[in-house]
């Protein structure tokens, strides 16, 4: 079993948005909705400031809300590095996993269905990273396996320190944030 | 001055190791003719390589065509500029192609002159009508009435008409609106330009320092790879910027200067290094010149003595003077891009080159390194005529050290003045005038006195508001273009081809040219059937051939030598064959042989400077409507100190507009109020609060920094126009 993460390195982001843009992209995101994101958090008083910039998306949770919430099972854990996925056919668009999202990562596509990142699994099976991934001029944003010991992304949660996101919500994400 | 051609370095010829095909199935059947590239659908997944042109790297690019539509474009591997990769705004690129706003057929203006009112007509129509009004302007005035501005690439067609035509009054804001200064001081001090790309070797670099450069947020892709590959690397960033940038964020010491006061930091780091004998002594005596006088000079100008000018400490001048000085020659102090700030931008990117000259780091490993450019003949063509009169750009030099490139401000006071002879034409390619040039009221005045203004452009920008004729250009992924062959740290050569049809009547540049110049009588200048004729010519010539670079997209040539260490026998082409610590150049032509500092005038009570800059997802002010940029930033905010902000009322998100000390009124722009900039200057990305009606998506979107500059400080050197000269104060009526 696979179990897919992304271990980003914000002190390489420049948050650029090309992620943002090449999701729109390759995922033919509808006009105004976005898969992905950029966050900015400034903190500190002129000239003694931090900056943390993020790419945000998915977190394609271990412990998935909008998994549970959804009525039915269109919401799933995809058997293939436990991506977390919805099924189009079988969404009726309720929003119940949007409430139930602490991430705010999906939307309604205006097709009817619930959307959000896939981890680009199209891509990842056949071999290829996510698009974002490969797209990041300043290669800070690494994909891979983290049951598999010798991945990029297990070897660099070993070497550097890193948060994730709202880790107080019990929901066990996979985008993990070097600093 | 400023030409490239003096440099000395081994130039290659066609033998080369190629770069893989990247195309493998079979695409050739879909380049027949230049205009027509997929006429017939073909199913699946077509990749074709080809180079960007949403700003002016030329990354190369391998544009995904899926059902016969344009599905995305990606890096070229090959390229030695991309590699790989595409910064935001070449991933956005291909909504270039299907920006709804886009030009479609050429227009005649039935109006006056703004009110972008036109008549739709046939190509015919237009260039007869064209060619017309340049004859009389010929018959008049002579040839040299008619003036060029072209920016990038794609203007290397019209360029060579205008030459056959008879002018040489051909320009880009890129010079005296941006880079010019900087290519001016380095090569009063190197002999040689910066160039573009620039020749930084930042990968490489132990101690980078960014003076006002914000690498992340100005997108030059491979600077920003580069850029990152140090911050990984744990190179020491040294950052000097009013504003807290994403580049100071990465920053060992951020040193938070005020507005206009660089010379003065530069000089006092120069002073602590030569105090304390911390620069490359053998560089220095082997390759200097001037170096006693210099150093007697800069003595004065100690760390104390700049504390009250440039609010940094005294200790932190000393502290990085030091930290250069510990990673020396690998020290690269960038010169920046965009280096028209205060008027003294010369003598500022003098005091650069001259700070790098102490590092020893101009043609060192983590410096600058020597670049090649690949070499292609250039197509033979009958002699231009001889111009009868010099440009009109720069009488009497005025600017004595203005050589090489021609300063668009001056051509627009030609046109305005009639001296030293009338500029009549306008030929305007690529380039949104009214947002590039300071002063917007003077570009309008100028335009005003025209008998023929032609805008060639993509969408209806602008500067197309005011023309009398607009030419509906294809965008780069419809069309070929000029070979890239720029200098770089290995020679390369990479081709632009088009990628899918243009959506409407919209022609290519070369096309436009070549009908302009066969209705002007100058057919002589195009014996080429074609651009694939022309391109095809050029390329045999270098022992390639065009179907080669339509399947590979790049040819890179041998890796050479790029630092003196690897052999390079150092050139400096100044008189003295030195590099000028003290210029006789400059002191004969009445200017400071050393830099000197002097202190900006201040913003008035209430008012505070204004200062511009880039955002990741635009370039300029021509990408604002091509919706993935779009979306992405729709429109700029403005960037106040948040106890400014507190001061006066100003709410984070509310709309407020600006007035500079001229009255002039700006747009209105949501205030973003934050830590991340000084209390005595505003900062705003350029390019937005455009006032072309027929663009509706970015109509009104934000605040022109454009309009609010009304002044500028000329550069006495070189011409260029300083423009972070203007105090703006908040307007609450919106
Ligand atoms: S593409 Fe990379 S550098 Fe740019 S915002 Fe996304 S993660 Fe950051
Ligand atoms: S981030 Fe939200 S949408 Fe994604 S798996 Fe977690 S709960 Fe579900
Ligand atoms: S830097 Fe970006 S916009 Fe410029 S040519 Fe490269 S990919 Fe295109």
């Amino acid at each position: 079993m696979a179990r897919y993460a992304m271990v980003i390195d914000t002190t390489k982001c420049v948050g650029c948005q090309d992620c943002v843009i090449a999701c729109e992209t390759e995922n033919n995101v509808p006009e105004g909705y976005c898969r992905d994101w950029i966050t900015t958090a400034t903190s500190g008083k002129f000239p003694t400031v931090q900056l943390e910039i993020r790419s945000e998306r998915c977190n394609h949770c271990s412990e998935p809300p909008c998994v549970t919430s959804c009525p039915t099972g269109a919401s799933h854990i995809h058997d293939v590095g436990g991506v977390v996925l919805v099924n189009h056919d079988e969404c009726i668009g309720c929003k119940a996993c949007l409430a139930s999202c602490p991430y705010d990562a999906r939307f309604i596509h205006p097709d009817g269905y619930a959307d959000k990142c896939t981890f680009c699994i199209h891509r990842v099976e056949k071999g290829e990273d996510p698009a974002c991934v490969s797209v990041c001029p300043t290669h800070c944003m690494h994909f891979g396996d983290l049951d598999d010991p010798e991945s990029e992304v297990s070897k660099l949660l070993k070497e550097r320190k890193y948060h994730t996101n709202l880790p107080e919500a019990g929901t066990g994400p996979n985008i993990y944030y070097l600093i | 001055m400023n030409s490239l051609s003096r440099r000395k370095f081994l130039k290659i010829t066609g033998a080369t190791v190629g770069a893989a095909a990247v195309i493998t199935g079979s695409g050739k059947a879909l380049f027949k003719g230049a205009d027509k590239v997929n006429k017939k659908i073909v199913k699946g997944i077509k990749k074709i390589p080809t180079y960007c042109d949403v700003c002016f790297w030329k990354c190369g690019a391998i544009a995904y065509v899926k059902d016969g539509k344009l599905w995305k474009i990606e890096g070229n591997p090959k390229d030695p500029l991309s590699k790989g990769r595409l910064c935001p705004r070449g991933t956005g690129g291909v909504s270039a192609h299907y920006d709804p706003e886009r030009l479609n057929s050429p227009l005649i203006r039935k109006k006056e002159r703004g009110e972008e009112k036109w008549v739709a007509v046939t190509w015919g129509e237009a260039l007869d009508y064209i060619a017309k009004k340049m004859n009389k302007i010929k018959e008049k005035y002579g040839p040299e009435s008619m003036a060029l501005f072209s920016h990038g690439v794609g203007g290397t067609f019209l360029k060579h008409t205008i030459k056959a035509f008879g002018s040489r009054n051909i320009t880009a804001p890129s010079f005296a609106q941006c880079r010019g200064p900087r290519e001016t001081g380095f090569e009063l001090t190197f002999g040689d330009v910066v160039g573009s790309p620039e020749r930084t070797d930042i990968k490489n670099s132990k101690c980078l320092v960014l003076i006002g450069s914000h690498l992340g947020e100005n997108m030059h892709n491979t600077q920003v790879q580069e850029f990152a590959e140090a911050v990984e690397k744990g190179t020491s960033i040294i950052v000097v910027d009013p504003r807290f940038s994403v580049a100071a964020s990465k920053a060992k010491y951020y040193l938070p200067i005020k507005p206009g006061t660089d010379i003065a930091l530069l000089l006092a780091w120069m002073n602590v290094i030569v105090k304390e004998k911390l620069y490359d002594i053998d560089y220095v005596n082997k390759y200097g010149f001037g170096f006693e006088q210099f150093a007697a000079e800069i003595s004065q100008y100690t760390p104390e003595w700049a504390y009250p000018e440039t609010g940094i400490e005294p200790e932190l001048i000393r502290t990085t003077a030091r930290e250069m000085a510990l990673y020396k020659p690998a020290t690269l102090v960038h010169p920046g891009r965009h280096t028209t700030w205060y008027g003294d931008d010369t003598q500022r990117s003098r005091a650069i080159a001259l700070l790098n000259a102490l590092m020893g780091s101009w043609g060192r490993k983590g410096g600058f390194y020597l670049p090649y450019n690949y070499s292609v003949p250039k197509y033979k063509y009958p002699p231009y005529p001889k111009p009868e009169h010099e440009p009109v750009d720069n009488p009497n030099h005025k600017y004595p050290f203005a050589e090489g490139e021609l300063l668009s401000t001056g051509i627009r006071e030609a046109t305005i003045t009639g001296k030293p002879y009338p500029i009549k034409g306008w030929m305007v390619y690529a380039t949104n005038l009214t947002q590039s040039l300071p002063n917007r009221e003077e570009t309008i005045k100028a335009i005003q006195n025209l008998d023929l203004l032609v805008v060639v452009d993509i969408i209806p920008s602008e500067i197309a508001g005011w023309a009398d004729v607009v030419l509906p250009e294809v965008t780069y992924l419809e069309r070929y273009d000029e070979l890239n062959t720029a200098s770089f740290r290995q020679s390369f050569i990479s081709l632009r081809q088009p990628v899918v049809d243009a959506p409407g009547d919209q022609k290519p540049n070369w096309w436009i040219a070549k009908q302009l110049a066969e209705r002007l009588g100058l057919e002589k200048y195009y014996p080429w059937k074609d651009i694939e004729e022309y391109l095809d010519t050029r390329l045999k010539g270098a022992g390639l051939s065009l179907n080669e670079l339509k399947k590979k997209g790049v040819v890179t040539g041998p890796k050479e030598p790029i630092y003196f260490d690897e052999g390079i026998e150092p050139e400096f082409y100044t008189p003295s064959g030195k590099i000028e610590f003290y210029s006789l150049q400059l002191a004969e032509a009445g200017f400071d042989p050393v830099p000197k500092y002097k202190r900006p005038e201040q913003p008035p009570p209430g008012y505070f400077r204004l200062l511009f800059g880039r955002a990741p997802v635009h370039t300029f002010s021509k990408t604002q409507s091509y919706p993935l940029l779009h979306h992405q930033m729709e429109e700029n905010v403005l960037w106040v100190n948040t106890d400014v902000a507190k001061r006066f009322g100003l709410k984070n998100g509310e709309y407020i507009k600006l007035k500079n000390t001229d009255g002039v009124i700006s747009n209105k722009i949501k205030v973003y109020a934050t830590e991340r900039i000084r209390t005595d200057c505003v900062f705003m990305v350029h390019g937005f609060g455009q006032t072309s009606k027929q663009l509706k998506s970015t109509y009104l979107r934000g605040a022109s920094d454009s309009q609010l500059i009304t002044r500028y400080n000329t550069d006495p050197i070189m011409g260029g126009t300083g423009m972070n000269v203007n105090f703006v104060t908040f307007e609450w009526e919106v």
